[in-house]
């Protein structure tokens, strides 16, 4: 860590901090119905309710909750399904971009649902505009305005006390886009234009460029494939251009909603590393700001909402610390640079005029400091936006984000999924807390029983499964044998990294794998799908069960669930699951990596 | 479950179009009369032609010209329709050899420097399409530029150093050198003799 890495780390901490509080009471506001906002959208609310034919007043129990939720996603998959089956023949596709394959087309429909934006196409050579409009940026809002109902709903579940109801979904649903996604994306997207993302719907320009590019082009056959020779490599052809074309689009309205919205679906293949995504180093920090923006508000807004803000400090306080010592790890990992490049007469220190490190799969205006802050921002949340390459991060640098997801995107995590991922653990925190001194736990004033332990139980274990049993099978299949683009234990920690990606909803990946294959796409549609709704139906259980419990007392022999104790105790719950799960996944893969790599330097 | 289907379907068509027509139309028509310049891509134009884009590096082999980070992009390196980064692991024989061919390429145009290479020089970056390099590997090809163009080193030094940009507000990313910017101020300069 250079003295400039601590200082951004540090005021990258202290400015997200600040934002925290004001931004969590508004969400609060707007959640219980009493925010001057409300006032503003009310016509248009009205219009919504209307013909949808909502009641505002009426409340719906768990299960309808959850079903609502269902019915939602469940069309928003049928929705971008179709309109990347059929965007030939629709407007907006000036590329003349053909239709989305149907393997392709369901798994990015699933991705962008369930909020984990994995991302099997390469966009600007995939999707029309009007696709990346109507489907996936509608999606960016939809996914997250989901993930944060569903931790609405548990926090009433802790604030009521014998009620029947957790809100209304249709209500929630629409608030939180109007409210409060809606009005931070525009802001945002228009400031990210002024730092030189661009927003059109021109065809792709074609400038000239300065040098004639030498390069060997693939030949193709009469059908368009490309030719092999007799050992089945790719036939080729010198061949030079002077064109370089430049891919357009509306790129900032769905840049903004990506970050704010933990989504992480690059508009194109490199994601916030391309320069039309992310041209600044100040575009790029508020990047990292607008991922752990909401998460971090949510915090305040439970503590709020619960009636006692040191509740939220607390959880806020423990992801904090759990993210702030990875981050130091990342970004060190990723200083030390590649001992192989050194050996070769590369020189990687860092100084005053060069960055240093392994800038290999990093651009030159974010250097080793922001690459590393952001890989490890973009993995504690579940947000999956890159602005480098983790395939091509030095073995524990790239392990380091591999472990973040595996703690089950709770260190802020996703918008809403973040925070409700968190408070169940916190519900198994108490429950170890209760076994210890033999008391029935209790969290927030209610009783956790069998019922709320089982529920937890599979919220927990659920992703654990999907991963190691998804990694497992991939790697004993030609099919999944096959995806796998480097040599050695890297490619194992690539299968790894894609399933550990899908099914905690983060999005990122060791792009190397070539996972847009019927066996990825359909395996990675089974882990996404599962790993967010096998969680949020048992979570929205447990708000349920809490919200008709009554509310208990604190006696003396309560745990006080805000001081430095429980904090301590939730970071350990969290670690030793996450541990467990997946050390001997992580020994095959980046550990046996980082010994090969240092081995005789 | 026959309750929930009306308002499901409505819902996610009215917020369909708020979200995914009237915000991005938004966007766009706010992006035009604040910054019409950055909405369509930051092109440069010379002599009335558009030759890039100040935020899209561009392919340089010559040795006049200083070159630019490695692009993995195919077919062609910095193809602006088709961004992205090698991918190659740490390990990977493919990225040493990678390396090496590019300090072999970089002695070859510059006989006698023996200088170590600068990292970001011999690497690939991750969109295929970085712009920058930065000031060290600005500083490893000064001498092979000038000699290139038979200009005094001081010139060409005084050129990057023009075109260096610092750190955002002193904090934000790291200082670097926009490489097409400045091969687009190099060329007009005069060759010079030397006696």
């Amino acid at each position: 860590m250079t003295p400039h890495a601590w200082l951004l780390l540090g005021l990258y901490l202290l400015v997200l901090l600040v934002l925290v509080k004001p931004l969590g009471i508004y969400i609060a506001n707007v959640m219980e119905g009493r925010s001057w906002a409300l006032r503003l959208g009310s016509p248009i609310e009205a219009v919504i309710y209307r013909l949808g034919g909502v009641r505002k007043e009426s409340k719906m129990g768990w299960l309808q909750y959850a079903l609502a939720l269902l019915l939602f996603n469940a069309l928003g998959v049928f929705a971008v399904y179709a309109l990347q089956r059929l965007q030939l023949w629709l407007p907006l596709n000036p590329q003349q971009m053909a239709n989305v394959s149907p393997d392709s087309a369901f798994n990015t429909a699933v991705s962008f649902v369930t909020n984990t934006n994995w991302q099997g196409y390469a966009g600007e050579s995939t999707m029309s505009y009007l696709t990346q409009m109507l489907a996936l940026t509608v999606q960016n809002f939809l996914s997250a305005a989901t993930g944060i109902v569903v931790v609405i709903a548990l926090i009433r579940g802790f604030a009521r006390h014998t009620a029947q109801d957790v809100g209304n979904a249709w209500v929630d649903l629409t608030r939180v886009t109007l409210y409060v996604l809606l009005p931070l994306a525009l802001v945002f997207a228009v400031f990210l234009i002024g730092q030189g993302v661009i927003q059109n719907f021109a065809p792709y320009r074609d400038v000239t460029t300065l040098e004639v590019t030498h390069y060997d082009s693939p030949k193709l056959d009469a059908a368009g494939q490309p030719l092999k020779d007799d050992q089945g490599n790719p036939v080729t052809e010198p061949a030079t251009t002077q064109t370089q074309t430049l891919a357009m689009g509306p790129v900032a309205s769905q840049e903004a909603i990506k970050m704010i919205g933990t989504n992480g679906g690059g508009f194109f293949n490199a994601n916030s590393a391309h320069p039309y995504e992310n041209p600044t180093p100040l575009s790029n920090f508020f990047q990292m700001l607008s991922i752990f923006l909401i998460p971090g508000a949510l915090c305040y807004t439970f503590g709020r909402m619960v009636g006692d803000t040191r509740q939220g400090w607390a959880v806020l306080a423990a992801m904090t610390i759990i993210f702030a010592v990875a981050a130091v790890a990342t970004i060190s990992f990723e200083q030390q640079g590649n001992p192989l490049f050194a050996a070769a007469g590369v020189d990687q220190t860092a100084s005053a005029i060069q960055a240093g490190g392994n800038m290999e799969g990093k651009e030159t205006r974010f250097g080793i400091a922001d690459s590393g802050l952001f890989a490890t921002i973009t993995t504690a949340a579940s947000c999956g936006a890159v602005i480098a390459m983790h395939d091509s991060f030095t073995p524990l640098g790239g392990m380091i984000p591999l472990v973040m997801m595996q703690l089950g995107e709770v260190v802020f995590g996703g918008v809403g999924s973040g925070l409700y991922g968190m408070l169940v653990f916190a519900i198994l925190a108490v429950f170890i807390a209760g076994l210890m001194i033999g008391r029935t736990p209790e969290y927030l004033g209610k009783k956790i029983e069998a019922y709320e332990m089982k529920m937890t139980a599979i919220a927990i274990l659920v992703t654990p499964l999907l991963v190691l049993g998804g990694t497992a099978i991939a790697v004993m299949t030609a099919a999944g044998q096959a995806g796998i683009f480097n040599p050695g234990p890297h490619g194992f920690s690539e299968v790894l990294y894609a399933f550990t990606s899908a099914a905690n909803n983060n999005g990122s990946a060791f792009a190397g794998l070539s996972a847009n294959t019927p066996f990825y796409n359909v395996m990675l549609v089974i882990a996404m799908w599962f790993g967010r709704f096998a969680i949020i139906v048992p979570v929205l259980a447990i708000a349920g069960s809490l919200a008709a419990k009554k509310r208990i007392a604190a006696t003396a022999g309560t745990l006080p669930t805000h001081g430095p104790l429980f904090v301590t105790l939730l970071i350990g719950t969290v670690l030793l699951i996450g541990l467990l799960n997946y050390v001997p996944a992580l020994a095959l893969g980046p550990v046996v990596e980082h010994f090969m790599l240092w081995a005789g330097h | 479950m026959k309750t929930l289907i009306r308002p499901a379907v409505t819902l996610f068509i009215l917020l369909s179009l708020i979200t995914g027509l009237i915000y991005p139309l938004l966007v766009t028509g706010i992006g035009q009369a604040l910054f019409p310049k950055q909405a369509a891509g930051s092109l440069i134009e010379h002599d009335g032609k558009p030759v890039g884009s100040r935020l899209v590096g561009q392919n340089f082999t010559d040795p006049k010209y200083f070159w630019g980070r490695l692009s993995a992009t195919a077919p062609q390196p910095y193809n602006a329709a088709a961004s992205g980064g090698s991918n190659l692991g740490p390990l990977n024989p493919a990225l040493k050899a990678a390396v090496e061919s590019r300090i072999k390429a970089l002695r070859e145009a510059d006989p006698g420097n023996t200088a170590p290479v600068p990292v970001d020089l011999v690497t690939a970056s991750a969109s295929g399409l970085d712009p920058h390099i930065s000031p060290a590997a600005a500083e490893y090809q000064v001498a092979r530029v000038a000699r290139a163009r038979e200009l005094a080193p001081e010139i060409v030094r005084n050129l990057v150093a023009q075109h260096t940009e610092d750190r955002q507000w002193g904090i934000f990313g790291e200082s670097r050198v926009n490489v097409l910017e400045l091969n687009l101020a190099l060329d007009p300069l005069p060759f010079e003799r030397k006696p």
